[in-house]
């Protein structure tokens, strides 16, 4: 199990990396490597030039905007974890990276790597769609900047081509108070999620004023819940709203592969859902409190 | 005497072990040494036609490429030889070293690339190009016997392997009167060994000094010892076998493979070393299995839940080929009455062929199967008769008072199976004690209210250990006060090298840090067998002790003449001889080994061998039978078929313990491996037998997240059948592990009436059981 | 050709300088060409541990991380955390609590511990299970190395 041969590559700069992803035929860019690596390893990925972007300078920054928290794409997933600011303003973030493998992989592994790996099964595309994040991705045409709900274009496929790189990944405020949480069903601590399910709730009076569900892991790309996003605001923030909502996603497809059936994806699903969407709003400070 | 056996003696082994010092395969590097990749089958069952090798052989770096033919005559048409033959064989189909013209399972070799580094031969190995020609594969085992199944093996007209049967008592009476007949089918899944360490063979030929010299990753030196020189039809002392620090084997590090001939053979063709480690993703589909076993079973019971027998068949997979003889088979069958008094028991065993990897013993061999197939009856009568499942249990163990035991029937060589010590009874009491088990009941209650669902699971075993036929030892005195102990078994991380030197200090008088252990080279010590089956600290043990014993004899014996002082008034003490109440006139033992050297200026005292040693074999009369109940207390989330283990107890009868903390390693570890079975390890394939499970994000050991606490206590009724009274320890953790869990899950799931029978048991199974259950679950399926 | 680079790293604290192939990962450059076969490959996929190192003060899984990636790097490996008694604290816990058997999953179990034990000097046992379920032990049953994490915890806060 050692890689096939590639030849390696060490840009400095974002500039340098965008015309070296120009000038280069069948290259793949070395994030974290937590992913990639074991593919490069086990011989399932043979790219001729390997792109490193762990020398790239500037990719590792995290700054508040006015509209969020921008993160730059290398950014490990354990520097993040620590973000105080993270924390505090988009703390389903850091719930839902205790999710992502080990302590021993977020050290290495990146925000940047993980979204553009974009497994179906994996947390931070999740949380990233509730934040409504936009991605900042550079290429020989400049810089375009993404919706999260728009990135994946299919399973395991970015919105990015491969003179492109992502850059930078902004989570945005959700500029009310709120409750949120972070359910996740994996066989084993660590272990991708068999289904995982994100959510924010706004409850003024009693009564959800807004909503952001995410999902991953049922379907082959991460997707906001919008049907049920809708469905829940003007109800009340009680159970029988929650497990409605629970009945709704678990309606929803689901994909099947050799170890798990979409039946008890879409099972939990349903209960990850009602169990979200109960510890969001047990969390949720209500409006007149906060004020 | 006993300063250190019975001890918590901290391990020799760690501290090297523990910086980084320990010297495993993959970490010897001989001069001039060449790396070998193995090029494997791509499809479970297929013909060979042309395998191109020029461009792997032209890529720089590369120093061979050989397929079979290219091994030279006579081995380019030689099967590999079977270690364990047996009249149970209907057909002994054995592998080529080398595939032929013929794949049967997706990684079987077919040819080796040899290269000046591994990243160079896996760069030519994906080179070669073989031109296979698919045919129909068998995958399933419950498949293989019907008609019009595809056969494993081109050429043969069905896929039986071979035949067993174990009986004993009178099968009609016992079922024709019985009141209660209940018929179970249960799959049972055991997946593969996963040492940490994979497998690896380094060979040498010094054609005009001392010939092959191999260090595998194996169990049993002894073993690939013998079956190299039969292969090779070299004489065995041309052949020497070391194995260095293993890191872990639990079973199949026991078996001969392919690449412990070939590596030699290249070795001998390039006449220079050649170095195979394997890879995770080669483990996967090359190291032996223990796969699927179809168990169907009748039990006829009376109304108090007396069993009086049990029938019926079992389909058992060997995968390919019967590269381990039948053995798993038998270790599958004949333990199968376990700790119960049964009157008659009836069962057949067919082995069958699939297109799918060697199945050959993992920890606890057949023994985890056979105990979950008779747990199984018993939780099936206490269901049906609404008894408690540890009382049927307590109902029809063998007593205390009834030892030695006799079941009924006979091992392979004839001899009458017999259990020689125990407490069954005594062992189950104390498990219940410290699971709480009678108070279980309320605190199921209670959590029910918070609508939490627990369950508590029981299961009981004993294990034949100590397996034969022998095992020997060497223990000597050097001059400078040193005592050596040389064996022929081999560690794979168990502790031998604490443990038998606790065994010989003890004996000796010696402060145990002068004594030093070595093992597991064949040319340091003549004789061995291996390390499996939960033998060695009885075979071994057993010899070291009496050669121990030799040791303190002669140099009592040599002390007494030179001192002029009777035996009896001779004391060993702190490792010297000396007359009672005057130690300071003693004679030490480094210079009681002096006197038996050749460099001794005198001549060797009258009456007496040269050197202060003694050679011991111990040939086991009996396998001493461990025995035990565990208990586990678990929750079941009905919403995600979740299962958080919260306790597992366990008390166990291993005979006297000469290092408790080290069994309590011994049984943590088995227990452990039990629950992986029973919850997590799982080989997939699909149709066409393509595994898809090759990896440990598909493959799941169990990992310390999820592992309850678990607390031991030890029962203590020594062995009659070896002076330390000791039974083996190595595999009692596993044995019942799978039916505590299902036992438990069943009865967490009582109030829907779920019974899971097939292991191991995921979430998605819970909750296709808890959709399909009688009674429906609140967050049954709508639809 | 094959792809190289010259790559200089500090191991244990010596310097290193070494050309090396690109592809080599960093397990393999400290076995082979640092000579250190402590640091061991269990699968080589990243899952079972055994292989990791710490790397600027990170516990790292070394089967996943090139070479040339440590440039200029400071790496500790298993042989590099010793005192002076031969042993440190987390080593000499896994000895006293019988926290391995084998051995091979042991110098990828000792770094991450000490590695996390640097972060979260007073975990309890649900802590120290979940930093070790990234390392993968087959012999123990884990409540062994558990049982050694929380001594050495106690040890390096200075309570023994």
């Amino acid at each position: 199990m050692k890689p096939a041969p590639f030849t390696y590559h060490d840009p400095t700069t974002v500039s340098e990396l965008v015309s070296l992803l120009s000038s280069l035929e069948d290259a793949r860019l070395l994030a974290g490597g937590q992913s990639l690596m074991p593919m490069l390893n086990l011989r399932l990925a043979q790219p001729e030039h390997l792109v490193d972007l762990n020398t790239v300078a500037g990719l590792d920054g995290i700054e508040a905007t006015a509209t969020g928290l921008r993160v730059g794409s290398m950014v490990r997933q354990a520097a993040l974890m620590k973000n105080d600011q993270l924390n505090t303003d988009m703390p389903v973030v850091g719930e839902a990276l205790r999710w992502v493998g080990h302590f021993q992989t977020r050290t290495r592994g990146t925000i940047g790597g993980s979204l553009t790996h974009l497994d179906p099964a994996a947390e931070l595309p999740a949380v990233s769609l509730l934040h409504d994040a936009e991605l900042t991705v550079e290429g020989p045409r400049g810089i375009r900047r993404v919706a999260m709900r728009d990135w994946p274009l299919g399973y395991m496929t970015p919105n990015v081509d491969e003179h492109e790189v992502l850059t930078s990944i902004e989570f945005r405020y959700w500029n009310e108070p709120y409750g949120y949480a972070f359910e996740e069903f994996a066989r084993r601590h660590g272990d991708f999620a068999l289904v995982a399910v994100g959510a924010l709730l706004a409850v003024h009076n009693g009564v959800i004023t807004r909503a952001a569900l995410a999902i991953a892991g049922a379907t082959p790309t991460p997707a906001r819940l919008d049907e049920v996003e809708e469905a829940l605001v003007g109800q009340p923030a009680q159970p029988d709203t929650f497990a409605s909502a629970g009945d709704i996603v678990r309606q929803r497809e689901a994909m099947s592969d050799a170890y798990t059936d979409a039946r008890y994806r879409q099972r939990l699903a349903g209960v990850l859902t009602e169990r979200a969407l109960t510890k969001a709003a047990s969390r949720a400070v209500p409006a007149e409190e906060a004020r | 005497m006993n300063r250190y056996v019975g001890a918590e003696v901290l391990r020799s082994e760690d501290p090297r072990l523990l910086t980084g010092h320990g010297r495993y395969i993959d970490d010897i590097v001989l001069p001039g040494m060449v790396h070998a990749v193995f090029v494997r089958a791509e499809h479970a069952h297929a013909r060979i036609g042309a395998i191109d090798t020029a461009a792997a052989r032209s890529l720089p770096g590369v120093h061979a490429v050989f397929t079979l033919a290219d091994l030279g005559e006579p081995y380019a048409e030689k099967l590999m030889v079977q270690p364990y033959p047996s009249p149970a064989f209907k057909q002994d189909i054995r592998a080529y070293p080398l595939a032929k013209d013929e794949v049967c399972y997706v990684g079987e070799p077919v040819a080796v690339v040899l290269a000046d580094s591994r990243h160079i031969a896996e760069d030519a190995a994906d080179l070669v190009e073989v031109d296979y020609q698919p045919v129909p594969a068998i995958v399933d085992c419950r498949r293989a016997l019907e008609a019009g199944a595809p056969t494993a093996h081109i050429g043969t007209a069905h896929n039986l392997a071979g035949s067993l049967a174990v009986g004993f008592g009178d099968v009609e009476d016992a079922f024709g009167n019985a009141p209660h007949v209940f018929a179970e089918e249960f799959l049972q899944h055991r997946g593969g060994a996963h040492p940490m360490e994979c497998r690896g063979v380094i060979a040498t030929d010094e054609p005009h000094n001392e010939g092959l010299t191999i260090h595998s990753s194996t169990q049993a030196p002894y073993l690939v010892r013998a079956t190299v020189a039969r292969y090779l039809e070299e004489d065995e002392s041309r052949v020497r076998v070391i194995a260095p620090d293993v890191g872990g084997g639990f079973g199949p590090k026991a078996g001969v493979y392919p690449e412990e001939i070939v590596v030699p053979l290249a070795a001998r063709i390039l006449g220079r070393p050649v170095k195979w480690v394997e890879d995770r993703r080669e483990h996967f589909v090359a190291t032996n299995q223990q796969g699927d076993q179809l168990w169907s079973l009748e039990v006829a019971a009376d109304d108090d839940g007396t069993i009086r027998g049990v029938r019926g068949h079992v389909t058992s997979d060997t995968g390919a080929y019967t590269s381990y003889g039948l053995v798993l088979a038998l270790t599958s069958l004949f333990p199968l009455p376990g700790p119960y008094a049964i009157a008659a028991l009836d069962v057949k065993l067919d082995v069958v062929f699939t297109n799918t990897p060697t199945k050959s013993p993992v920890r606890g061999a057949g023994r985890p199967d056979a105990a979950y197939a008779m747990e199984r009856m018993i939780e099936r009568v206490a269901r049906e008769l609404d008894l408690d499942p540890a009382d049927v249990r307590a109902h029809n163990f063998v007593r205390a008072d009834q030892f030695p035991y006799q079941p009924g029937h006979k091992t392979a060589q004839g001899a009458p199976i017999t259990y020689d010590s125990g407490d069954f009874h005594a062992c189950l009491d104390l498990v219940k004690e410290i699971a709480h088990y009678d108070s279980f009941k309320s605190r199921q209650a209670a959590a029910r209210l918070d609508g939490r669902y627990l369950g508590i699971g029981v299961s009981a075993y004993v294990e034949d250990t100590g397996m034969g036929p022998y095992e020997g030892a060497t223990v000597r005195v050097h001059p400078s006060g040193k005592v050596q102990i040389q064996a022929g078994t081999a560690s794979q991380g168990q502790g031998h090298a604490t443990v038998f030197a606790q065994v010989v200090a003890d004996q000796l008088g010696v402060d145990i840090d002068n004594v030093v252990y070595q093992s597991a080279d064949t040319a340091m010590f003549p004789l061995g067998v291996g390390t499996v089956a939960s033998r060695t600290v009885v075979a071994a043990s057993t010899a070291i002790f009496d050669a121990a014993v030799g040791v303190r004899h002669k140099a009592v014996a040599l002390a007494a003449s030179l001192l002029e002082a009777a035996e009896a008034d001779l004391e060993l003490a702190d490792g010297t001889v000396f007359v009672k109440g005057s130690p300071a006139a003693g004679i030490g033992l480094g210079e009681l080994a002096r006197q038996l050297t050749p460099f001794n200026t005198q001549a060797v005292p009258e009456g007496f061998t040269p050197g202060l040693e003694a050679t011991s074999y111990n040939v086991t009369t009996g396998p001493p039978t461990a025995s035990g109940s565990h208990i586990v207390e678990l929750e079941v989330d009905i919403d995600t078929g979740a299962v958080i283990l919260l306790k597992y107890s366990v008390a166990h009868d291993c005979g006297r313990m000469l290092n408790p903390r080290l069994v309590e390693g011994q049984v943590l570890g088995g227990v452990v491996h039990g629950l992986g079975n029973a919850l997590y390890e799982r080989m997939y394939y699909d149709e066409e037998g393509q595994p898809l499970s090759t990896n440990y994000g598909e493959y799941f050991l169990p990992l310390a997240a999820e592992m309850p606490p678990i607390e031991i206590v030890h029962l203590e009724t020594p062995s009659p059948l070896n002076p330390l009274g000791v039974k083996g320890a190595g595999e009692g953790g596993t044995i019942p592990a799978a039916n505590a869990v299902v036992a438990a899950i069943e009865n967490a799931l009582k109030p829907f009436g779920v019974v899971v029978n097939d292991y191991p048991v995921d979430p998605q199974r819970i909750c296709e059981l808890l959709d399909q259950a009688s009674v429906p679950s609140p967050a049954g399926d709508p639809g | 050709m094959a792809d190289t680079r010259n790559i200089t790293m500090t191991v244990n604290g010596n310097s290193i300088a070494a050309q090396v192939e690109t592809r080599v990962h960093l397990a393999d450059f400290l076995r082979q060409d640092a000579h250190l076969t402590g640091t061991h490959l269990g699968c080589e996929h990243g899952v079972c541990g055994s292989c990791t190192v710490i790397v600027d003060g990170e516990a790292v899984r070394s089967c996943l991380m090139l070479a040339v990636q440590a440039d200029g790097k400071s790496v500790t490996t298993v042989e590099g955390l010793a005192d002076q008694d031969g042993m440190s604290p987390v080593q000499r816990a896994f000895q006293d609590n019988h926290g391995l058997q084998c051995g091979f999953c042991t110098p990828g179990m000792v770094m991450s511990l000490t590695a996390y034990l640097g972060e979260n000097p007073d975990p309890d046992e649900r802590d120290i299970r979940e930093a070790i379920s990234g390392n993968m032990c087959r012999c123990t049953g884990y409540q062994g190395i558990v049982a050694a994490g929380l001594q050495a915890a106690e040890e390096l806060r200075g309570g023994i």
